[in-house]
């Protein structure tokens, strides 16, 4: 039997690697990546919780999570077209249109 | 054996996510991505959810890696020389200190909680895509309605972001 601690280990080990890609790498569409890879990382949280305290809710709000998930892409590579379509760039230290 | 699947597809991913992050071509990230969202998968099925299983298959991989492939086939990116921020030893110390001494807890605690009422003995008898569907359509259908309209929201701005602007009519009129 696989103790509850080594899924949460897992899951926060997956959320630090995709925090750390957020905030170092410079492409954009590398950085929604890292943002997916956090997302998967609660994912695996809630649902050991779900099923280590029995309950359904976890994996409710995992499939809920999966739906934002999808829809957080597609806003987000909408975004990267339009950006891509005016300056040739998908480099987030350039993207500066709105900083005053 | 369960051990053996969870070291497998535990470490499998941690490895995924960590080439994702680190890998030079965007491409590669992509494919790395691929491999640690199918092992989380696996994961998923070692705890007795299936259809998130299925959900995690056909939404993540078939859907979203998909179209995250096919912006960076669209755009055609070169690959740039410095692809780190320049910044990035500040946050990887603190960030590996950080994170080992949160596994460091995680560990340790025995995580001790009210239990709900889905055991897993109930939830095996009639399946998993049974009990998530009576759960979200009764108790839960308020948060899968807004969902949907999220979607829809998400579907609207999608398009009408990436449409071609149309040219002014000023500028329609002088040719």
């Amino acid at each position: 039997m696989i103790p509850l601690s080594a899924y949460v280990a897992v899951s926060a080990i997956l959320f630090m690697t995709g925090l750390v890609g957020v905030l170092v790498r410079r492409n954009f569409i590398i950085v929604l990546m890292s943002v997916e890879i956090m997302m998967n990382a609660a994912n695996i949280n809630l649902v050991a919780f779900s099923h280590y305290l029995e309950s359904m809710a976890g994996q409710l709000v995992a499939l809920f999570i999966i739906a934002i998930a999808a829809g957080e892409a597609a806003v987000g590579l909408a975004i990267i077209i339009v950006v891509f379509r005016g300056k040739i760039s998908t480099n987030v230290d350039e993207m500066n249109l709105l900083k005053w | 054996m369960v051990l053996v699947f969870f070291a497998y597809f535990a470490l499998i991913s941690i490895a995924a996510g960590v080439l994702t992050v680190t890998l030079r071509h965007p491409v590669h990230c992509a494919l790395a991505l691929l491999a640690l969202l199918t092992h989380v998968s696996g994961l998923f099925i070692l705890l007795n959810a299936e259809f998130l299983w299925a959900v995690q298959v056909i939404v993540y991989v078939g859907a979203i890696l998909v179209l995250y492939l096919f912006v960076l086939m669209l755009l055609n990116l070169k690959t740039d020389e410095r692809y780190f921020h320049p910044s990035a030893l500040y946050f990887l110390g603190p960030a590996v200190l950080g994170a080992v001494y949160v596994i460091f807890l995680l560990m340790r605690s025995p995580f001790g909680g009210a239990k709900g009422n889905a055991p897993a003995s109930a939830v095996l008898l009639e399946g998993d895509t049974y009990a998530v569907g009576i759960k979200m359509f009764s108790d839960h259908l308020l948060q899968f309605e807004i969902v949907g309209i999220f979607l829809l929201g998400a579907i609207i701005g999608a398009i009408v972001l990436a449409k071609t602007p149309k040219p002014l009519d000023a500028e329609k009129d002088r040719l």
